[in-house]
């Protein structure tokens, strides 16, 4: 279990637990990592998802109307981990979930179910202390954002204080496909390539092979999140693994 | 100072109210908030930006606003003499103008001609509007459809002033889903827009900036208190939604520890989740939290999901509140009640019949809890509200609600 990028560019893909059912995200998961993802982010879905635009807010919604808790998130992380070993496995969440199992508490449960690292979208490297020390004890790799808005003394900071790789984030928004890979993120990459030499992965608006392809020029990996979401919401449950298996196969051409 | 902004010694991050506040957002936003902060202070520290802001909150506004006895209603209660602050003297309506006015100079200052906001009951929307018409700046307002539907005048006034009005519908269709919005506006226009976030909310420096613009609230009431009355008031009740007007009127008597802070809560129409808005109510499920980017109560249920809310009253509806008032409630130093829908109308009708003067929803709960609490005090003793917002707004409410087209229909 490690977070490794073995064929460049690397996938990380991002799944919002739950969405439609946990068994089916257990199934797309497995499926998207036998197709050549490296690393899934796995995504707690949050009542309020204010960084993420319309296609995971309706994902989230619809996970938080089935009950689906941190809890079961860390469930399904355990399974995960027991079907696929080798396989880097991060938990993404917006923090209130956290704050309300508690810090360590979190720390260890996501440690114990098998989880690489952890991402919390709405913690800045300032705010991060406790947050650190307990991922520290608890052997897990922060993975902190960073932004094309960062001066350099922040992304030195986000460097400095992340493990496994650096969330690169494309273009300044929410969540959500768009045409291009925007030229924000290859100046973002080599503002970070000064602090770091972590693999750098980049997301927000990465959909298709041909955006993969453009990233894998100035990065390590690629983040696909609201495309396969997307994908997720307009396959029938049955068909969705063997749909997200085949999206991600394509993607690495 | 009990309430002084403290810099996290864990972290090093400024905008603490003890445990409460700090700074939980996307990465994205950093850069524009640390900007905000740098250039605030900027601001905050130069003679000539407070006298624009002073110039204009007297000749544009109408401030000071009066401290008015309300003697008909003191006598009916037969305690305490109420007074009222007037907030809702104020131009458009409500003490929401303090801050954007504020903070619009400052978005001018800072070169942002794009500025965008969030409103719950329409006052703050109305208020930006307002001030962007003045500064002839773009004006994009985010409110859910909920609010929309309930607070419909104020639509048509932010749109009569040049304001684009975007409702939003997912979650709850209400403020918190409004700033949700707004928030990912900002994210996605932050080298171009200024965020004038509407309550004292949010990611540092919000808070305590809100805050500072309201405070002219309780420095006036202080020193005409003191000339009306020759002493400091007993008690002082505001209602608190995120809790900008509260703050304002509390702020300048914190050192006065005879002067008890009264924050009034939505208490709905039950005890349940969903049905109300008081975070600070035993039983009512709110703990600390994070929300919309600072650490403070948040009504949630046990898996860290946040709830919705009720109020009758649209700029109460809000499952968080400032983080300084959760210090001054973990501290003591302010109490927080709550007041139910049912009594803040009934307290409306008795404002309007006893003093002539028609109370927002919002404010309309201090009122309630003014009228509980006023019998139970010396007569000699000064009860202050801050009745922070007029009425107007809620008479398609108040016309359902209190049934008054019936009565009208039956020449009552």
């Amino acid at each position: 279990m490690a977070i490794k990028f073995e064929t460049k560019p690397g996938i990380v893909a991002y799944l919002t637990a739950g969405d439609p059912d946990l068994a089916t995200t257990r199934d797309i998961a497995l499926a998207a990592i036998d197709n050549g993802a490296d690393v899934i982010e796995l995504g707690v879905p949050f009542s309020d998802p204010l960084a993420d635009g319309p296609v995971i807010q309706r994902a989230s919604e619809r996970a938080v109307a089935r009950g689906i808790r941190l809890t079961d998130v860390l469930g399904l992380m355990k399974e995960l981990r027991a079907a696929r070993p080798s396989a880097g496995l991060v938990l993404f969440s917006y923090l209130n979930p956290v704050v309300r199992m508690g810090m360590e508490k979190f720390c260890a449960a996501a440690a114990e179910a098998g989880a690489d690292g952890v991402l919390l979208t709405d913690m800045i490297v300032e705010e991060a202390g406790e947050y650190l020390e307990s991922m520290r004890a608890h052997k897990l790799a922060p993975i902190f954002l960073a932004a094309p808005t960062s001066p350099d003394a922040r992304l030195k900071a986000i460097a400095a204080n992340s493990q496994g790789f650096v969330y690169a984030i494309s273009r300044v928004g929410i969540t959500g496909t768009q045409q291009k890979v925007a030229g924000d993120a290859s100046e973002l990459v080599a503002r970070l390539r000064q602090f770091t030499k972590l693999p750098i992965a980049v997301g927000f608006g990465i959909s298709n092979a041909e955006h993969v392809k453009a990233v894998g020029e100035f990065a390590d990996a690629a983040i696909i999140g609201s495309a396969l979401v997307a994908l997720i919401e307009k396959t029938p449950a049955e068909e969705a693994a063997a749909a997200v298996g085949q999206f991600v196969a394509g993607l690495r051409v | 100072m009990s309430a002084a902004t403290v810099v996290n010694p864990v972290t090093g991050v400024a905008g603490r109210f003890g445990a409460y506040g700090g700074r939980y957002v996307p990465e994205t936003l950093m850069a524009a908030l640390e900007e905000l902060e740098a250039a605030y202070a900027v601001a905050d520290a130069d003679p000539a930006f407070h006298a624009e802001l002073d110039g204009l909150l007297h000749h544009y506004c109408g401030r000071p606003t009066p401290l008015y006895f309300a003697k008909r209603l003191s006598e009916q209660l037969g305690g305490a003499k109420i007074y009222l602050k007037r907030e809702d003297l104020l131009h458009t309506g409500a003490h929401k103008i303090n801050n954007a006015l504020g903070q619009g100079l400052l978005a001018r200052r800072m070169g942002k001609q794009r500025i965008i906001a969030e409103t719950g009951a329409g006052q703050h929307g109305v208020a930006t509007a307002t001030v962007c018409a003045l500064f002839g700046m773009d004006c994009v307002i985010y409110m859910g459809d909920e609010d929309m539907r309930r607070q419909e005048l104020n639509v048509y006034r932010m749109r009569l002033l040049g304001a684009e009005v975007r409702g939003v519908s997912g979650g709850s269709a209400t403020l918190k889903d409004a700033i949700s919005e707004a928030m990912r506006d900002w994210v996605t226009n932050v080298r171009t827009s200024y965020y004038i976030l509407g309550s004292a909310l949010g990611a540092h420096p919000y808070p305590t900036m809100v805050r500072n613009f309201h405070r002219v609230i309780g420095k006036e009431a202080r020193l005409q208190v003191l000339e009306q009355e020759g002493k400091l008031p007993a008690a002082i009740v505001a209602c608190v939604g995120g809790g900008s007007n509260a703050i304002g009127a509390f702020y300048e008597f914190l050192p006065d520890a005879n002067v008890q802070l009264i924050g009034v809560e939505a208490g709905g129409r039950g005890t349940a989740l969903g049905e109300h808005a008081a975070r600070f109510q035993k039983l009512g499920g709110g703990v600390p939290g994070v929300l919309q980017g600072t650490y403070s109560y948040v009504l949630q249920d046990d898996a860290g999901q946040i709830s919705s809310t009720h109020s009758v009253s649209a700029g109460l509806d809000y499952a968080s509140v400032g983080p300084e008032h959760a210090m001054l409630h973990d501290s003591g130093r302010a109490t927080y009640v709550s007041c139910s829908d049912a009594d803040a109308l009934q307290a409306t009708v008795t404002l309007a019949r006893t003093e002539g003067i028609l109370p927002a929803l919002e404010s309309a709960h201090a009122v309630a809890e003014a009228i509980r609490l006023a019998p139970t005090m010396a007569k000699t003793d000064v009860l202050m509200v801050n009745l922070s917002g007029r009425g107007d707004k809620d008479m398609g409410i108040l016309a359902r609600e209190l049934n008054l087209k019936g009565a009208l229909a039956h020449g009552d």
